[in-house]
């Protein structure tokens, strides 16, 4: 499989050419040519677009990212279990 | 459910002097609740803090079946330490984790599950998906974890919720064979193992687990992490 930077290039380079046709009227329509201004803008509106959805994709999952309290008590709980039974089988504690 | 397998823990540690009894007596109780035949290897990197005494002393207790020493003379990165680790392991299968309580042995009998339900070749850890999740992070953590989640998903595609968790369960024969495919360090390894794996063709079954942020001792996150991660980040984006 071809390395993900090339994938985006060709990809890339695709849409830019589609782009540049349409821009440059190498496909004859009066539709085109009636809205060159929004097809120049096609770009910035999809990197808006792109961007948008991201923050909120981003946005999404940080307010969603689950917060683990339980494991924590839980976790605290263990490790004194840990200390005492361990202590009982002969391990010595150092304190730093 | 008891299976016949047996599973080596690869823990590589540094300075891990107070971590290291807990998270041994935890992975003891887990793996024998399970039934399961076991084995820890601590590969300590010549820690100051005496990390290895407690190993040692650790041995005497569990005896030398369950508590294997192999340890290195300096840090010398986690991608040799498992292959190290795994040249030594008598399991077929192997568990990698940090050995700093961050992640929790409970969840082990999961993970055999899960590799047994679909004869999974690698099952990986997620705190992105299901029930997982983290605790002790503020706001901004939380921000830079999940876009760096992102930017990961979206570049590199690498079918997997948490590519760079480092709790997993592997077979062991692929282990070895994709670490010595792998070239990449620090946060960045655990990601291209994934994506190595993908690309191997092999299967990768995940497990929602709770990250408990380090007890004892600091998280490392600062601008130079970031910088090595965005490096690696790329380099995978025009490698793999």
């Amino acid at each position: 499989m071809i390395a993900k930077l090339y994938q985006w290039l060709i990809a890339g380079s695709i849409l830019l050419s589609i782009w540049l046709a349409l821009l440059v009227d190498y496909v004859q329509s009066d539709m085109i040519s009636q809205n060159k201004y929004t097809i120049f803008m096609i770009p910035i509106y999809l990197a808006v677009a792109f961007a948008v959805y991201s923050a909120a994709v981003v946005g999404y999952r940080v307010a969603t990212f689950n917060n683990c309290d339980e494991a924590a008590v839980e976790l605290q709980q263990q490790i004194k279990e840990a200390r005492e039974d361990l202590k009982k089988k002969g391990f010595v504690f150092t304190e730093r | 459910m008891a299976s016949k397998h047996k599973y080596s823990v690869l823990l590589p540690t540094y300075n891990e002097r107070d971590n290291l009894p807990i998270i041994v007596w935890l992975l003891v109780k887990y793996f024998s609740e399970g039934k399961y035949d076991y084995e820890i290897i601590i590969i300590d990197d010549g820690s100051p803090d005496g990390t290895l005494e407690v190993a040692k002393k650790l041995q005497e207790i569990y005896g030398e079946k369950r508590i294997v020493l192999r340890p290195r003379e300096k840090k010398l990165g986690l991608g040799t330490a498992y292959i190290h680790g795994v040249q030594h392991a008598t399991g077929d299968f192997v568990f990698i984790m940090d050995a700093d309580m961050s992640h929790h042995p409970k969840f082990i009998s999961q993970f055999i599950e899960k590799q047994i339900s679909g004869d999974y070749d690698i099952v990986s850890g997620t705190r992105y998906a299901g029930d997982g999740g983290v605790h002790g992070w503020n706001f901004k953590r939380k921000l830079i974890s999940r876009g760096a989640n992102y930017i990961v998903q979206v570049l590199l595609r690498p079918g997997c919720s948490d590519c760079t968790g480092s709790f997993r369960l592997y077979k062991k024969e692929i282990l070895e064979r994709l670490v010595k495919a792998c070239r990449s360090k620090g946060y960045v390894f655990q990601i291209e193992m994934i994506i190595q794996a993908r690309h191997m063709g092999y299967s990768v079954g995940e497990v929602p687990i709770s990250f408990v942020d380090r007890v004892f001792g600091e998280s490392k996150l600062g601008g130079h992490e970031i910088v090595e991660w965005l490096k690696g980040i790329l380099y995978l984006f025009a490698t793999t």
